[in-house]
């Protein structure tokens, strides 16, 4: 036996020293993107461009970003940490309900107010659902996500006094900076233009700090505890321990997204506390590669264009889903990211 | 008093009796090897003394303290790491990632959630360092799975060296490796263990390996220790002979 | 006295049920080492499938509603067939990969199928009522109980006697534990590891779907049944040792006793107490249990 057998996955690394090769490309790539973004509400006369700067697309795309923070929070948990949670809904959902609450009862309509309790919420959620979930791995830890998940679910289901039910909650359009910025005016200027930058910016200082987490020691921790537990116990790692932060870190990354969401949807309602939106932050995130960094932000934006152009135009968006995703695992474990490396290299061959 | 010291250590799964009433000690800076048949209860007495498995019955005492009991990361911080028999390494990480692992964790700083590895120079440079005592200097980033397997026993054993332990336990540091690169991994193990003062005890086969480097030899026979003593008296006893005949 | 003894038979009732999904659940990871997320949708295939069934002959012939428990196997037989379908087409390549392809996979099949039923039987629950009602009661001690939920608890007793003696007294049961011990040394041996495995796979499909079967005349079929028997099933195989047949009996009757009990006291959240009691289950249970997994 002179030969290691090598799983085919291992391939398929992630941050690995060799990236630093490509990096600056990819840091190009970001800032090109970044600025065309920050750009794009100023872009709607300009040809090609020009479609996916009209209100209509911006809004589209704020829901793409607001994904996109959920899709790279729960990849903390997949990619980084080897864990498959499949009970996302309730940090997403708890926080957007949250921010209800807090409309409900305390008549708060400030966005900051909303973002705080949805942090705080799913922080609380994330802190005790982990305690429980991270003592067991793979397909216990994802019954047991999912399980408790279906707790919240059905409260929010069956305290209809409260939740009001399937109808949900109404979230008015907020205040945002403290009240600096203003509610009154038009409600499609005020998503598409005010309200996308403040996603923006926010997207932009999560997927920052998400980086840096990734990167960090902590970061590279649980990717150890991914590939080898036992290995990571003996060099002094506690595994449990990290494996906890990690699903709070997780959960609170989610919560973001989901007092983002609230405002952006204007409602809320047990849809997205329910195990299928779960099922849809999985998605999203394979269908962008849950392999790489930023596969499951591409997985945000593309899902919500799948959502809007295909998923509602057919009853049977879950099959749709479902046949996705089982071609993703069979023909394309890397998602979207993995066609682009494909291409590169390709380029590189051909050069 | 010796750096190591277990009493009376038993372990059984079922039916089998894998470590069979062992005692066994280990001085400081002592290199001990351990030596004995397939199936003769090697792995399983390393399992018992890093906290991979908890004895049924006996002790274990490192530096006068109990740690018997003691969870494996513990024992880690009191100075005792381990390497596997079969390779147990971060299959996804570089070797460089590998190593500044063990680095970080050694240091208290993989809580650090907001700071990039990268940016810390002291552990990058250590950990080039010791993959360079391990002529790995090359592979730093390559992933773990795909380096050979020789590189990867030796990244094994690095692992467990960049804990700057007191005592290594190292199962079968050589096995599956060619006979040529067996020397390597050994002189590469026996200088880095004199050079720090680490006692060392190595599960090992070959016994021309194992009376060139060893201190003292502790030969197992179904989970029982059936001879000890230095390379000298091992070679002489004719007990030690029929048994390694024996089997082989 | 009598409510206490109809409590008592039906936790037997739904233990036997959950017998019927667990023990096909844990046979597949027993012998495969895979975690099929889509096996509660395949206990639901077997409800949809004898509902209609029992409908179409029933509308067709007019025919005496109970003898159509003879459908029952039919209904079990189509999902195993589904079952035989699926192992080599979507689950043989993913043995060689990481665990959470698997998953992802089998969470697909999952969302297929459960479209795929909205798709053909509609939204509406499909109930076949009168086939458990044309059973008529039972009198026992004072108490009266549905003759249909007795024949299940009998049926649930008889797959457990026939499944153990399938697996410990036929050649097949000796090349299933075979290859579930050492699949490389059971190949080695001559055994066709593949066969083994679809029909294995198949196996535990027939039992789930033979559970949905024999539950829609009491409970109806309904969309999101699979999901909620998954997770009971996976908290039967969690208290029994996934992988071991045994355990998923033990772990029937044990959750079949708490969630009668549980209903008894707080009917108004049987859906969160459901779902807290595979939570609870789960924390409290000693790390000891875990089985084989
Ligand atoms: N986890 C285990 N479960 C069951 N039996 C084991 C286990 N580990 C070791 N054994 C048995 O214990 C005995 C000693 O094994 P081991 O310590 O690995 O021997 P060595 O390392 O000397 O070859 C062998 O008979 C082996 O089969
Ligand atoms: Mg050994």
């Amino acid at each position: 036996m002179s030969s290691v057998q090598h799983s085919p996955d291992a391939a398929l690394t992630l941050g690995t020293a060799r990236d630093a090769h490509r990096i600056r490309p990819a840091l190009w790539y970001t800032a090109a993107l970044a600025l065309l973004a920050l750009l794009l509400p100023f872009l709607e006369g300009v040809p090609v461009i020009g479609w996916l700067a009209s209100p209509f697309q911006r809004i589209q795309l704020t829901y793409g970003l607001v994904f996109s923070i959920a899709a790279l929070a729960f990849n903390l948990l997949l990619g980084y940490t080897g864990l498959l949670s499949f009970g996302h809904a309730a940090f997403f959902g708890g926080a957007a309900y949250a921010a209800g609450l807090l409309v409900k009862y305390l008549h708060v309509y400030s966005m900051e107010g909303f973002l705080l309790a949805g942090l705080t919420s799913a922080l609380v959620l994330a802190a005790v659902f982990g305690s429980v979930c991270v003592r067991y791995t793979r397909i216990f830890f994802s019954i047991l996500t999912l399980a408790l998940s279906q707790v919240l679910w059905a409260l929010a289901l069956k305290f209809f006094w409260i939740t009001n039910g399937t109808d949900g909650l109404s979230i008015p359009t907020p205040t945002l900076l403290w009240g600096l910025v203003g509610t009154s005016g038009d409600k499609v200027r005020f998503l598409s233009f005010t309200y996308y930058y403040y996603v923006l910016v926010i997207f932009f200082v999560c997927v920052a700090v998400m980086g840096v987490i990734a990167a960090s020691p902590f970061g590279k921790a649980l990717q150890a505890i991914r590939d080898n537990e036992v290995r990571a116990q003996f060099v002094g790692i506690g595994v449990r321990r990290y494996r906890w932060y990690a699903f709070v870190i997780s959960g609170a990354f989610t919560g973001v997204a989901g007092a983002l969401f609230a405002p952006l949807n204007g409602l809320t309602t047990p849809d997205i506390l329910h195990w299928t939106f779960s099922g849809k932050i999985v998605f999203m995130t394979v269908l962008g590669g849950f392999k790489s960094f930023i596969g499951p932000i591409l997985g945000g934006i593309a899902y919500n264009y799948l959502e809007t152009y295909v998923i509602k135009t057919t009853e049977y968006w879950q099959m749709l889903l479902g046949i996705i995703l089982v071609a993703l695992v069979l023909v394309m474990p890397r998602g979207i990211v993995g066609v682009f490396a494909w291409g590169s290299r390709r380029e590189q061959r051909n050069r | 008093m010796p750096l190591l010291f277990a009493q009376g250590l038993r372990k059984s799964f079922g039916e089998t009796r894998a470590v069979d009433g062992v005692d066994f000690l280990v001085e400081s800076e002592e290199l001990v090897s351990l030596v004995g048949s397939n199936g003769a209860g090697k792995t399983t007495l390393v399992n018992l003394l890093s906290g991979l498995l908890v004895p049924d019955a006996g002790s274990i005492a490192f530096q006068d303290a109990d740690i018997t009991a003691v969870p494996v990361r513990d024992r880690i911080k009191a100075g005792i790491a381990r390497s596997f028999q079969l390779v147990n390494l971060f299959d996804q990480l570089s070797a460089l990632d590998n190593v500044r692992l063990a680095i970080f964790s050694r240091d208290g700083t993989t809580r650090q959630v907001l700071r990039l590895a990268e940016r810390n120079r002291h552990a990058r440079e250590e950990a080039l360092e010791i993959l360079r005592d391990f002529g790995l200097e090359d592979k730093w980033d390559t992933p773990a799975a795909g380096l050979a397997q020789g590189e990867r026993k030796l990244l094994d054993v690095a692992l467990a060296y960049a804990l700057r332990p007191k005592l290594i336990l190292l199962d079968e540091p050589t096995s599956g490796v060619g006979t040529r690169e067996k020397g390597t991994i050994m002189d590469a193990v026996a200088q880095l263990v004199q050079a720090r003062g680490l006692a060392a005890v190595i599960v090992e086969h070959d016994m021309d390996v194992v009376f060139t480097y060893s201190h003292r030899i502790v030969m197992m026979h179904q989970g029982k220790v059936l001879a000890e003593g230095t390379p000298e008296q091992i070679r002489a006893d004719e007990r030690v002979a029929t048994a390694l005949l024996g089997k082989a | 006295m009598d409510v206490l003894l109809a409590q008592l038979l039906n936790s037997l009732l739904y233990a036997a049920v959950l017998f019927l999904i667990a023990g096909g659940l844990s046979l597949i990871y027993g012998v495969m080492r895979i975690v099929n997320l889509a096996h509660g949708s395949l206990f639901a295939l077997g409800a949809y499938v004898m509902a209609w069934g029992v409908s179409r002959v029933a509308g067709a012939s007019g025919a005496e509603p109970a003898y159509l428990i003879v459908l029952l196997p039919v209904a079990a037989a189509a999902v195993g067939a589904t079952g035989a379908v699926v192992e080599p087409l979507f689950l043989r390549p993913l043995y060689a990969r990481a665990e959470e392809y698997q998953l992802l996979l089998t969470f697909g099949l999952l969302l297929i199928l459960e479209d795929a039923m909205r798709y053909v039987w509609g939204a509406t629950p499909l109930t076949v009522s009168p086939l458990w009602a044309s059973f008529g009661s039972l009198h026992v001690l004072g108490a009266t109980y549905p003759r249909y939920n007795v024949v299940v608890i009998l049926l649930g007793l008889a797959a457990a006697i026939l499944l153990w003696a399938f697996v410990f007294k036929t050649r097949f049961g000796v090349m299933l534990r075979a290859t579930s011990q050492n699949r490389r040394m059971a190949a080695a041996l001559g055994i066709n590891v593949s066969a083994v495995y679809v029909q294995a796979f198949a196996l535990g499909c027939v039992m789930a779907g033979l559970a949905g079967a024999v539950i829609v005349p009491i409970q109806g079929a309904v969309l999101g049944m699979g999901v909620d028997a998954l997770i009971l099933a996976f908290v039967v195989v969690v208290i029994g040792g996934l992988g071991s047949l045994e355990g998923a009996l033990v772990g029937a009757l044990i959750v079949g006793l708490v969630r009668t009990i549980a209903i008894q006291y707080f009917p108004e959240l049987e859906l969160a107490v459901l779902y807290l009691i595979a939570a609870v289950v789960l924390i409290t249970r000693p790390a000891g249990l875990l089985g084989r997994a």
